[in-house]
């Protein structure tokens, strides 16, 4: 990018700047070690001559155009604004509606579902595994009828729906193809993301069912679905987001998800016959926006251009739409302190920035008071409005990827590049994803940071403020949601009813049918459907996964 | 009392939650500090964890839960313990846990919660301070 005679002067520059670091009292070169939050070493200034070998075309380009470094859209956010997706839920499925609504008509454009932890695993609420869970951390969804309550009056045409839903994915979309079915909504004119990823639960979350074959299984039956039938719907979300909260780095974050993606991919071409451009345009991304600014940005943009040389490169893919990456963000949960809780505001801010600077198509902000509870209300609006005073004020979205060109930000791509390429290569020499994660692998490098991380918190060579600096002898007060007792036994009160009424002896069948499926090489998706449309409930369902499948139990490295 | 012997600690997760971050951290600060550590892992049921700490004869179980389902499954570990006659085992708490369910915990039988931020060492000088060694 730059002629030998610039890079000449750069470089007599750079000699001269040494010269006055040397002169200068306050020798920061020497004492301290500047890092990023994930401990990468950060030079004091960056230069041309950090980028030389930077080809502006093939490296950098243009927005919508390969790599996509600049981002997927060419107009980027002047053509469209991310989508504000707060993620919520709570309580029944009555509350989260009325919050659903609330949030519509505060601006939201894009409906995100947290469910209980019940919901997650595949339990239903009168289960003895669901005791004081059911409701707690998301709102509690047993069959059909929970769902059709959750989506009343929601316009399942015009709004698009994200469900945090893994080890079950397929029967909690399977429920809402239904309620759409219900609505009059055709299945061509609704649109959403199942989160559908069990790689990285496998790695970092733990939201167990089944072992990772059938797992993976099930996912590609999903994804065969859904480019058949569902053509706006995201069937996977290829998801970095926990991987980061369990504690690991952003080059890992990056390379574990990215590995992750090559083995979701490589299962769907070998299982299903498909080609690589009938599904690959609808896969999806989550990554993690935490706290080190420019870590983060620099990340974004490395993502979108590893992700489009392998599916280019490695997987023959000829769409271009099958070489972008789309991702949703959300701001790190864990950069959040339980300290003097309204700093947080702060902390989500600077992280929603760094996603829109990276690109994001979609955005959650996390709440000031989520690091001690689901958010209240009040804590729920100022996340939002942060994203909305970023969007209509700030002027961020006037110029597609600013920091584009940035030396420093440039030279930080390259190095995420370059490191997560190595990672992928150890993962693809240890069998791919699958023999990487039972050899405990990603587990063991993520555990390592993570307690590495704790190690310079405690010794105070990395800062949160008012947990190890700035500590308050005072505590914040602070309101907090609660969720009502009551929650519980309406849940299997409503649960009974719905299985008093049902068609019982049909629900049986249409269960000895999926196990049939299961068993065989069919698509799982349409008995699933069928199950649910006759008020079969989740966990029945997901008995039959765990039956056929097996049961997955984390091995535990630490 | 044997000076060789090293505090035997059961770190594990009761209940559906699977945020281990914490869980393990605290884990291995044990283990580097010298203690003799079972890692249980995530979804364990209470009865799987009083279980284990009998038949390891753990001197200290360390329970985490990020769900908000603590006060539950935390008392459940203590009473099935009770249950068994088994009184010289202590039990301590993380997670993301309300203040003021801590009374609550300690009435039923949790010795320690500890909250996110606490430095890794004061979970540490606590242990060592206030949990004796069995001496069965």
């Amino acid at each position: 990018m730059f002629t030998n005679k610039t890079l000449n002067q750069v470089r007599q520059g750079i000699q001269r700047w040494l010269q006055e670091v040397k002169k200068s009292t306050n020798d920061f070169s020497k004492e301290r070690r500047f890092s990023t939050v994930s401990d990468l070493a950060i030079n004091p200034v960056y230069t041309p001559e950090d980028i030389k070998d930077l080809d502006f075309d093939s490296s950098i380009g243009h927005p919508g155009i390969y790599p996509f470094t600049r981002g997927c859209q060419p107009t980027g956010y002047r053509g469209r604004i991310w989508t504000f997706r707060m993620f919520s839920g709570f309580g029944t499925a009555e509350d989260t509606n009325k919050r659903w609504h609330q949030l519509l008509k505060e601006g939201e454009t894009g409906l995100s579902t947290a469910f209980d932890f019940p919901t997650l695993m595949g339990y239903d609420s009168d289960s003895s595994k669901a005791t004081a869970e059911v409701g707690k951390c998301g709102v509690a969804i047993d069959t059909l009828a929970d769902l059709e309550v959750l989506t009343h009056n929601i316009p399942l045409d015009k709004v698009t729906t994200s469900m945090t839903i893994n080890p079950p994915a397929s029967v909690l979309w399977a429920m809402y193809l239904v309620a759409a079915e219900k609505q009059g909504v055709g299945w061509d004119k609704i649109g959403g993301t199942i989160q559908n990823d069990m790689l990285k639960e496998f790695i970092a979350q733990k939201t167990l069912m089944c072992p990772p074959e059938p797992s993976v299984r099930l996912i590609s039956d999903t994804i065969e679905f859904g480019t058949k039938h569902i053509p706006r719907w995201n069937t996977i979300s290829i998801s970095g987001y926990h991987i980061r909260e369990a504690g690991s780095t952003a080059v890992q974050e990056l390379a574990f998800t990215l590995a992750d993606g090559i083995a979701y991919v490589q299962d769907v071409i070998d299982r299903k016959k498909l080609d690589v451009d009938d599904f690959a345009p609808r896969l999806s991304f989550f990554f993690n926006s935490h706290i080190d600014f420019f870590e983060e940005v620099a990340k974004f943009r490395a993502a979108r251009r590893i992700w489009a040389k392998i599916m280019r490169d490695r997987f023959k893919a000829r769409n271009p739409r099958s070489w972008w990456m789309r991702f949703h963000t959300q701001t790190a949960g864990c950069s959040l302190t339980a300290q003097q809780p309204f700093n947080n505001v702060v902390r989500t801010a600077t992280e929603a920035l760094a996603a829109v600077l990276g690109g994001t198509q979609s955005l959650h902000t996390n709440s000031l008071d989520e690091v001690l509870a689901l958010p209240s209300d009040f804590a729920v609006n100022i996340a939002l409005r942060t994203q909305q005073i970023l969007a209509e004020e700030t002027g961020i979205i006037n110029t597609i990827d600013p920091l584009g060109g940035s030396y420093f930000v440039e030279a930080l791509t390259n190095e995420m590049e370059e490191a997560a390429l190595e990672y992928i290569e150890r993962i693809d020499k240890l069998g791919g994803m699958l023999a990487a994660i039972e050899k405990g692998f990603p587990q063991t490098e993520i555990t390592n940071a993570a307690y590495n991380f704790q190690q310079q918190i405690d010794k105070g060579e990395k800062i949160m403020v008012g947990v190890n600096k700035y500590v308050a002898e005072e505590k914040t007060p602070i309101e907090l949601l609660k969720i009502d007792e009551r929650v519980e036994a309406e849940q299997v009160h409503r649960l009974r009813e719905v299985k008093r009424t049902r068609d019982n002896r049909r629900v049986a069948q249409i269960l000895s049918d999926l196990r049939f499926a299961c068993k065989s090489d069919r698509n799982v998706m349409p008995y699933v459907i069928e199950a649910v449309k006759e008020y079969t409930t989740e966990q029945e369902i997901c008995d039959v996964y765990r039956d056929v499948f097996g049961e997955y139990r984390d091995p535990g490295f630490y | 009392m044997n000076p060789e012997k090293k505090i035997r600690v059961l770190m594990a997760k009761p209940g559906l939650d699977g945020h281990d971050r914490g869980v393990k951290i605290v884990a291995r600060a044990y283990r580097d500090a010298g203690f003799e550590v079972i890692y249980g892992g995530v979804h364990q049921t209470p009865e799987q964890i009083v279980n284990t700490a009998i038949q390891e004869d753990i001197d200290l179980i360390g329970l985490s839960c990020l769900s908000g389902a603590h006060v539950h499954l935390f008392s459940e570990v203590a009473r099935q313990l009770r249950e068994k006659s088994v009184h010289n085992i202590t039990i301590i708490g993380g997670g993301i846990i309300p203040e003021e369910d801590i009374p609550r915990l300690e009435e039923t039988g949790i010795s320690k919660v500890f909250l996110p931020g606490t430095p890794l060492n004061e979970i540490i000088e606590w242990t060592k301070r206030e949990v004796k060694f069995d001496e069965r």
